[in-house]
């Protein structure tokens, strides 16, 4: 149950920039959650909605954008889009390094 | 909201512990530090009264009029930003005194405190070991890496799933960790959580013993590739099971082909050179 320990860092980050604009209340929080940074989705947002509560985002939503997973060939240098780690070089059969999908990001926020 | 374990639970439901004493003062005032968004906004709200901030913060203006009275605002944050602050810190603690941390992961079981005592008997002599046990309750981790005779610290993190760099920064001031030496902090057992958080040391060691599926790095994957040293315990009982240690090995090397393995058995002593090897070569290399 990480995703209660991203939230509260989600929140922290978000009520701390909303403050710093003088924001009276923030409508949507926009992260970027890479697909190989280990996070259930449902589980984030169910802890989400508990945990906003009483904060400056007690009616925001969390727009979540999922970034795809990429992965490099150290052998030939081929790109790829993966969605698990152990994944294998299109091009020459060599296993991909992980470049991209581990994003855990607060983007932006919509407040009044 | 407790940040510092991840769950609703009050800040004093993470406790520190060294077996045979009594409980660590709790600090509340320290621990409510590590929260420092529960209090400076009480008195600070400079933006109350005066509504100038389009020209203190220009870059929020052309978004002002896209979404009908709301502004949006650019944040560009990473979710574990305190935690890779404070690990950083951690990680030059380490540093600045020569110290080799590493961070064994694993699930409940694999034998992480048995390899430990093994280690420490063996070791004590020859370099100061000292100890941070991870557990959701109990010291019983703690006793036992006490009776093999290192210093020891427990933490148990009440219902959290894993250490953040949080608790161990707060752990170091509690523990003496002698210039040299190697910290072994050993994680709440769970190969999930804890690959995500950071705690500043050189490497995580993860261990898979032969009694679980030799398909662990497929179901774990983010734990073997994060690791850089996969140490695979209780050889004794293969005779017994039908774990392939080839295979699980191709399966961990498919997630992270640089990781490096160790085949041993902590309570019949059998591979324990190359374990010991790998901590004199690392160690060698932090104290530099």
């Amino acid at each position: 149950m990480h995703e209660m320990t991203l939230v509260a860092g989600i929140l922290e980050i978000a009520e701390e920039r909303a403050r710093e604009a003088g924001a009276a209340r923030i409508n949507t929080v926009t992260v970027e959650i890479g697909r190989l940074a280990g996070v259930e989705l449902p589980s984030l947002i169910f802890c989400f909605e508990t945990a906003r509560l009483g904060t400056l985002a007690a009616g925001a939503e969390l727009a979540v954008r999922e970034l795809p997973g990429r992965g490099r060939c150290p052998a030939c240098g081929a790109e790829a889009e993966i969605d698990f780690y152990a994944a294998l070089c299109p091009a020459c059969d060599g296993c991909l390094e992980v470049v991209g999908g581990r994003e855990l990001r607060v983007v932006s926020l919509d407040v009044d | 909201m407790c940040d510092t374990c991840g769950c609703n639970q009050p800040p004093d439901a993470v406790t520190y512990r060294k077996p045979g004493g009594h409980d660590l003062p709790h600090r509340h005032g320290d621990l409510e530090h590590t929260h420092p968004h529960e209090h400076p906004h009480d008195h600070a709200h400079p933006h109350d009264h005066d509504h100038p901030h389009d020209h203190e913060h220009p870059h929020v203006h052309p978004h002002d009029h896209d979404h009908g009275g709301g502004r949006r605002l650019n944040v560009e944050q990473d979710i574990l930003r305190r935690n890779d602050l404070t690990a950083e810190r951690n990680r030059g603690w380490f540093e600045g005194r020569g110290v080799l941390a590493l961070n064994l992961v694993s699930s409940p079981g694999s034998g992480k405190t048995s390899l430990l005592e093994r280690t420490i008997r063996d070791l004590k002599a020859e370099m100061p070991l000292t100890v941070i046990e991870g557990d959701q309750q109990t010291l019983n981790d703690a006793e036992r890496i006490a009776a093999a005779g290192a210093p020891v610290l427990q933490i148990n993190t009440g219902f959290g799933c894993h250490l953040d760099a949080e608790m161990i920064r707060r752990a170091l001031t509690e523990l003496e960790v002698p210039p040299h030496g190697v910290l072994l902090i050993e994680n709440v057992g769970n190969l999930v959580c804890p690959a995500l958080f950071d705690l500043g040391e050189h490497a995580k060691v993860v261990i898979i013993s032969v009694t679980e599926g030799d398909d662990k790095p497929q179901k774990y994957p983010a734990m073997f590739a994060a690791a850089q040293l996969c140490v695979i315990n209780k050889t004794d009982l293969l005779p017994h099971v039908d774990f392939d240690v080839e295979a699980c090995k191709d399966a961990a090397r498919r997630v992270n082909p640089a990781l490096a393995f160790v085949e041993l058995s902590a309570t019949r002593g059998e591979g324990l050179e190359g374990w010991y090897g790998w901590l004199r070569e690392r160690r060698a290399r932090a104290a530099r």
